[in-house]
C-alpha cells in the first residue's frame, strides 16, 4: 500500500479544521470558560496526578466552568497533539499541560500557535522575555507543608533515622528534601535523612526496593518525592513503620502507620485563573500573572490530618509551625546553614523567603542528609 | 550484631532477598518464553502478557477478595493472549516478531483501559510464606517471606527440565521447534502443539504479572512491569533456552536490580544511574564470557522465528 499516511494525515487535519468551526459556534455556550487539563499518568495514581485531576474536579463545580482532561499523554509530540485537540475541538481557552516535561518544546511550540490561548505549565521552567507572552507558570510552596510533615515524622521516630525515596536531583525535590530534614532536626537536632534516588518519576519495583532498604537500616518514618506514592505507602505500613504522604492524602494505604502529609490544593489555583479568564483578563496583556505562586498561607498546599500515631506534643509543634507560616513569620530556609559537605550556604542572620530564585535552582542537600545531588 | 542498624549486611540481604522477590516474574516469563521458543515461535508479547496478567491479578483479587483467584485469572487472561498469538503465527507468512509487537501493544493498551477503576483501590495480597521465623531480627524474616508463585516458578523450572528431556509432550514441543517438517512426518500436529506451548507460555507470564501486582511490590499502576517483560524474552537467549539456567538467569537480574537502592540506603550516593544499569552491564559481560566463535548459539531450536 503506498496511500502516504501524509495524504492520510492531510484529510484529517481538514476534517478537524471543518468540525473546529462548527464545534467553536456550537458546543462552547457563551461565557462558559472551557480549561484543559493533561496529566502525564492516570488520574487516581494516590500521587501528583490525581492532585491535579482533584483541582479539576474543583473548578468545575463552578457552573460557569468546563474541564476537559486527558490523563498518561507522555512527554512527547503527543502533548503537542493533545493540546492543539483541547483547543481546536473542545474550545479549550486555556490549558494546563501539568507535567514538568511538557514544558520545552511542546508548550512552546503550540503556544507560538495560539496566541490567544492562555498556556499555564505547573513549575518553575518559565522565564519572562525569553518565552512566549501568553504563557505562564503556577506552582505551590509545598515545601511548607513537607517542613511540618518533617516536624511530625522527627518526633514521632524512634531511631531518629527518617528516608526520603526521591525521583531525581531536581531543585524541587532537592528542596522538599531539605524542608523535610530542617522540620524534623528543628525539634529533633541528631535526626538524620537517607535519601535514595530511583532515577525517575515511576518506578514502582525500584520504590518498593527503596523503602524495603531503608527501613532493613532501622528508619522508621519514611517519606518521598516521586509520582505516586501508593507502592513506598503500602510497603511502609506492611513492615509496621511510620510514613508521611506527598501529593495527595494517602491516609487510606497505611492506616496505622501514616502520620501526616504535603498535599496539593489546585482547585483553589485553577478556581483563581477561571475567574481570571472569564473576566477576559490575558497574560499576553499583563492582566494575568506570569509567575502564580503560593504556599499554606495562600491555601496552595495543605496537610493531611493527623494520623492516630501523631503524639499530643508532636501535634502541638507542627500545629505552632503551621501557625506561623498562616501568619507569614515562618522562614524555612534561614542562617547558619551548612550543606552535608561542611560548606557554608547561608551566614547566620540571612535568610531566603520563599520567593527567592535561589531556592527554584537549588543543588544542595542540607546538613543531616545522608546522600548525594550527583548522579 | 546490632538489630537496629545492620550496615553493610542490608545490601548483602537486600541483594538475595532481591534476587527473589525482584527476579519471580522476570522466572515466570523466561519460562514462558522457553516454552514458546521451543515450539520454534517467539513471543516478543509477554511484556503486554505481564501486564494483563498483573491487572486482572490485581482486578479479580479486588473483586472476589481472594488472590488466588486472581492468580488464577491472570493465568487464564494470559492463556487466552498466547493463544490470540499462537493463532496470529500459524497463519502463513506471518512474522512471529511483528505479531508479538502487535501483541505487545494490545497487551499494554488493554491493561492500560481495562485496569483504569483498579489503579485507586487496594486488592488483598498473596500470603507470603514465613521462612525467617527462627531469626529475631525484622530484617531477616522480611526478606525470607517468600512469594509462593517464587515457590511454583522453581517447581516449573525443573519441571520443564525434566520434561524437555524425558516426556512424551517436551519431546514433541522441541521436535516441532526444531524441524517441522520431521515432526509432521512422524504424525506430530505442528499446529496444535505450538498453540499448547504458546498458550501455556503466555499462562504463565500471566503468573508472573499476579506476583507484581499481588506481591511485590504488590500495586496495579501502568509503569509496574517496565520493560521486564522484554528483559525476560532476551534471558531466554541468556540461559541458552534451558530452564533452569532461566531461573539461575532471573535470580542474577532480579539481585542486580536490588544492587542500586540497598548501596544508597548504606550511603554510597554515587553512580546510582550507573548500579541501575548493572543488570545489563552483567548481561553484557556474561555473553562476551560465554561466546565462542567455535559454535553458534546451542540449544537454539532449528526452526525458531521461521513461518510456517
Amino acid at each position: 500500500m503506498i496511500l502516504s499516511s501524509a495524504i492520510i494525515a492531510r484529510a484529517f487535519r481538514v476534517l478537524a479544521l471543518l468540525a473546529t468551526g462548527w464545534m467553536t459556534q456550537h458546543a462552547v455556550a457563551a461565557d462558559k470558560v472551557t480549561m484543559g487539563f493533561i496529566y502525564v499518568g492516570p488520574k487516581d495514581d494516590y500521587g501528583y496526578n490525581q492532585a491535579h485531576s482533584q483541582g479539576c474536579a474543583g473548578v468545575q463545580k463552578l457552573d460557569w466552568v468546563k474541564g476537559v482532561e486527558e490523563a498518561s499523554v507522555p512527554e512527547t509530540t503527543a502533548v503537542q497533539e493533545t493540546m492543539r485537540n483541547m483547543i481546536n475541538l473542545d474550545g479549550a481557552t486555556v490549558v494546563f499541560p501539568t507535567s514538568f516535561g511538557y514544558f520545552d518544546p511542546h508548550i512552546l511550540r503550540v503556544a507560538k500557535q495560539f496566541p490567544k490561548v492562555q498556556f499555564l505549565h505547573c513549575g518553575g521552567l518559565y522565564t519572562e522575555g525569553k518565552h512566549p507572552a501568553n504563557v505562564g507558570s503556577y506552582f505551590g510552596y509545598i515545601d511548607e507543608a513537607v517542613y511540618i510533615s518533617g516536624i511530625v515524622a522527627g518526633h514521632t521516630s524512634r531511631s531518629g533515622k527518617l528516608g526520603f525515596i526521591a525521583a531525581k536531583p531536581i531543585p524541587q525535590v532537592l528542596r522538599n528534601i531539605n524542608a523535610f530534614t530542617l522540620g524534623a532536626r528543628s525539634v529533633r537536632p541528631t535526626a538524620t535523612v537517607q535519601v535514595i534516588f530511583t532515577g525517575d518519576w515511576a518506578m514502582p519495583v525500584k520504590e518498593a526496593e527503596s523503602a524495603t532498604s531503608l527501613i532493613n537500616q532501622g528508619v522508621d518514618v519514611l517519606t518521598c518525592h516521586v509520582d505516586s506514592p501508593k507502592v513506598i505507602l503500602e510497603t511502609a505500613e506492611r513492615r509496621g513503620i511510620y510514613v508521611c504522604g506527598y501529593h495527595a492524602d494517602g491516609s487510606k494505604l497505611a492506616p496505622k502507620g501514616y502520620l501526616t502529609g504535603a498535599e496539593w490544593n489546585w482547585s483553589k489555583v485553577y478556581t483563581d485563573y477561571a475567574g481570571w479568564v472569564r473576566a477576559g483578563k490575558s497574560l499576553a496583556a499583563g492582566t494575568i500573572p506570569h509567575l502564580v505562586r503560593g504556599g499554606l498561607k495562600e491555601g496552595f498546599v495543605k496537610c493531611s490530618d493527623y494520623g492516630p500515631a501523631v503524639g499530643e506534643e508532636a501535634r502541638k509543634k507542627a500545629d505552632a509551625a503551621k501557625a506561623a507560616f498562616m501568619s507569614g513569620t515562618m522562614v524555612i530556609f534561614k542562617g547558619p546553614l551548612v550543606d552535608n559537605g561542611g560548606k557554608a550556604i547561608l551566614p547566620a542572620g540571612k535568610e531566603y523567603k520563599q520567593q527567592d530564585l535561589e531556592l527554584e535552582s537549588m543543588g544542595w542537600l542540607v546538613e543531616g542528609v545522608i546522600g548525594s545531588t550527583k548522579s | 550484631m546490632n538489630t537496629e542498624s545492620i550496615g553493610w549486611w542490608g545490601v548483602v540481604i537486600g541483594i538475595l532477598a532481591g534476587a527473589v522477590r525482584g527476579g519471580t516474574p522476570f522466572l515466570l516469563v523466561s519460562l514462558g518464553e522457553c516454552l514458546t521458543e521451543k515450539c520454534g515461535k517467539i513471543n516478543l508479547g509477554l511484556e503486554g502478557t505481564l501486564l494483563v496478567g498483573a491487572m486482572s491479578a490485581y482486578a479479580i483479587s479486588y473483586k472476589t477478595g481472594n488472590p488466588w483467584i486472581g492468580v488464577a485469572a491472570a493465568a487464564g487472561a494470559g492463556a487466552v493472549m498466547g493463544a490470540l498469538h499462537a493463532f496470529l503465527v500459524s497463519r502463513p507468512k506471518v512474522n512471529d516478531i511483528a505479531a508479538g509487537i502487535a501483541m505487545l501493544i494490545f497487551g499494554s493498551g488493554l491493561a492500560f483501559y481495562l485496569g483504569k477503576p483498579f489503579i485507586q483501590p487496594s486488592a488483598p495480597q498473596l500470603p507470603g510464606l514465613e521462612l525467617g521465623g527462627w531469626s529475631a531480627m525484622p530484617q531477616v524474616a522480611a526478606a525470607l517471606k517468600i512469594s509462593p508463585i517464587f515457590l511454583l516458578g522453581i517447581a516449573l523450572a525443573f519441571l520443564l527440565q525434566w520434561a524437555f528431556r524425558s516426556t512424551r509432550f517436551g519431546l514433541r514441543v522441541r521436535a516441532v521447534g526444531d524441524s517441522p517438517a520431521a515432526a509432521r512426518a512422524l504424525g506430530i500436529s505442528v499446529g496444535r502443539t505450538r498453540l499448547l506451548g504458546i498458550t501455556l507460555g503466555s499462562a504463565l507470564s500471566g503468573i508472573g504479572g499476579a506476583h507484581l501486582s499481588l506481591f511485590y511490590p504488590g500495586a496495579w499502576t501502568e509503569a509496574i512491569s517496565s520493560g521486564q517483560g522484554l528483559m525476560a524474552v532476551a534471558l531466554v537467549i541468556f540461559a541458552r533456552w534451558n530452564p533452569v539456567h532461566c531461573l539461575y538467569a532471573s535470580l542474577l537480574f532480579g539481585g542486580a536490580q536490588a544492587i542500586g537502592p540497598s548501596l544508597q540506603a548504606v550511603g554510597v550516593s554515587t553512580g546510582y544511574y550507573l548500579w541501575n544499569a548493572s543488570p545489563y552491564v552483567l548481561t553484557l559481560a556474561v555473553m562476551i564470557a560465554t561466546c565462542s566463535t567455535r559454535r553458534t548459539l546451542a540449544g537454539a531450536p532449528g526452526a525458531l522465528g521461521v513461518p510456517g
